[in-house]
């Protein structure tokens, strides 16, 4: 089963609640992988420290054009939405960085100058920390598109019951590409007004998707009216809660100095006990029980 | 010669267009008649590569120069690729940029200015 830990608003505890639930489900025996899909700015290993086995460069697929064949026809301009490929009356420019690699051009041109050359973009490390079977890719600097590194990592076979996809902040093309395929999403958010904006568009974003959907808060203080309104608006949502994990001083200690929390703070690791039942249960029952 | 303009409106009196990618409209202009032509620019509302396709559309043109005020790194390259000088206008109107294009006050744009 493949769960993606997401949210809208950065920040909130994708990472934190990714780990530790591999962690958790891991020592429990069943066989667990982390992925790190925030392939901008990948945290995950600070946290797990796997021991890393395997290593490769991720390629990108771009457009080379033959220029004894080109007929300057337009055509593959004209099929390029990114303006990567340009047909001039003299020659073909082609852009790779503005290049989505879907291989809209190639099909286009109907003299067959084009071919496709690989470029990197990024690394993918493969690993384990204890049993916990580890991925994280990692985009070059300079690189402006994540997608073509976290399709690579979630091409790589696993062995796993349960795999967590750990994914960027936001809704754009980079968590698309993350929720693809996905059985469910845990959406991880806190209780702000922040919070709550980014984990609607997200929410959104997950039913156009027709994925299901829980909600992790991160972060919360109980006592007091502010905290009791926020609640208020979350349960309007068409999203049920598994958990409310409390501010803490002992969790963001833990937090801070990059451990894996659950190992030292027991707290935490009770207030994540439902929502492993609900996994394991939707193991059991070999899909998720939340439906939109 | 004729030579393509960025422009906000779509006559000769329309004020330039600062922007070279997401400009309204490229005004093809006949620098000795000041016969003047509109284009729509079509890349204006592209999420992305507005630049590259702009340049292309007024490349199709055949213009012999372009003026414009900002020119991106990306179009810049298309316009080099292609042969084609860009001059610098950012404020007025189509036809005062055509006249100090004529005379020669326009400075070349000898790299991105975005």
């Amino acid at each position: 089963m493949k769960i993606v830990i997401a949210s809208g608003k950065g920040g909130t505890g994708k990472t934190t609640v990714a780990t530790n639930l591999a962690f958790l489900l891991a020592r429990e025996g069943l066989r667990v992988a982390y992925v790190d899909c925030d392939v901008e700015e990948p945290n995950g290993h600070l946290f797990l420290q796997p021991v890393i086995e395997r290593e490769w460069p991720i390629e990108k697929p771009v457009p080379v054009v033959e220029s004894q064949r080109c007929t300057q026809c337009g055509r593959c301009s004209k099929a390029c939405r990114f303006g990567a490929i340009i047909s001039l009356p003299q020659r073909t420019v082609v852009f790779p960085e503005l290049c989505h690699a879907c291989g809209g051009c190639q099909l286009a041109c109907p003299a067959g100058a084009i071919s496709e050359k690989g470029r990197r973009v990024g690394t993918v490390r493969a690993g384990y920390a204890g049993t916990i079977q580890f991925l994280g890719g990692e985009l070059d600097i300079g690189q402006p598109m994540s997608p073509p590194v976290i399709r690579a990592l979630k091409e790589t076979p696993l062995e796993a019951d349960l795999v967590f996809l750990d994914a960027p902040p936001g809704t754009s093309c980079p968590v698309v590409e993350t929720l693809r395929g996905a059985d469910m999403a845990l959406l991880v958010t806190e209780p702000t007004p922040f919070g709550l904006y980014d984990l609607q568009l997200a929410i959104r974003l997950v039913r156009a998707l027709s994925i299901p959907a829980a909600v992790i808060v991160n972060r919360v203080v109980k006592d007091g009216e502010p905290f009791l309104q926020w609640r208020q608006r979350l349960k309007q949502l068409p999203v049920p809660v598994w958990a409310e994990i409390p501010e803490s001083r002992a969790i963001a200690e833990a937090y801070s100095s990059g451990t894996i929390i659950a190992q030292n703070v027991p707290e935490f690791a009770r207030e994540l006990q439902p929502v492993m039942h609900k996994l394991k249960a939707s193991i059991d029952e070999g899909t998720c029980r939340h439906q939109w | 010669m004729k030579v393509v303009v960025t422009a906000q409106g779509t006559t000769l009196d329309s004020p330039v267009d600062p922007r070279f990618g997401r400009a309204a409209t490229f005004l093809l202009v006949d620098t000795e008649t000041l016969e003047a032509v509109a284009h729509e620019n079509t890349a204006a509302g592209e999420p992305q590569g507005a630049g590259t396709q702009a340049a292309r559309a007024v490349i199709m043109l055949g213009p012999q120069a372009v003026i414009t005020g900002h020119v991106g790194p990306r179009a810049f390259a298309v316009f080099q690729a292609a042969g084609i000088p860009i001059f610098l206008a950012e404020r007025g109107t189509v036809r005062e940029a055509i006249a100090a294009f004529k005379a020669g006050q326009l400075a070349l744009a000898d790299h991105p200015n975005v």
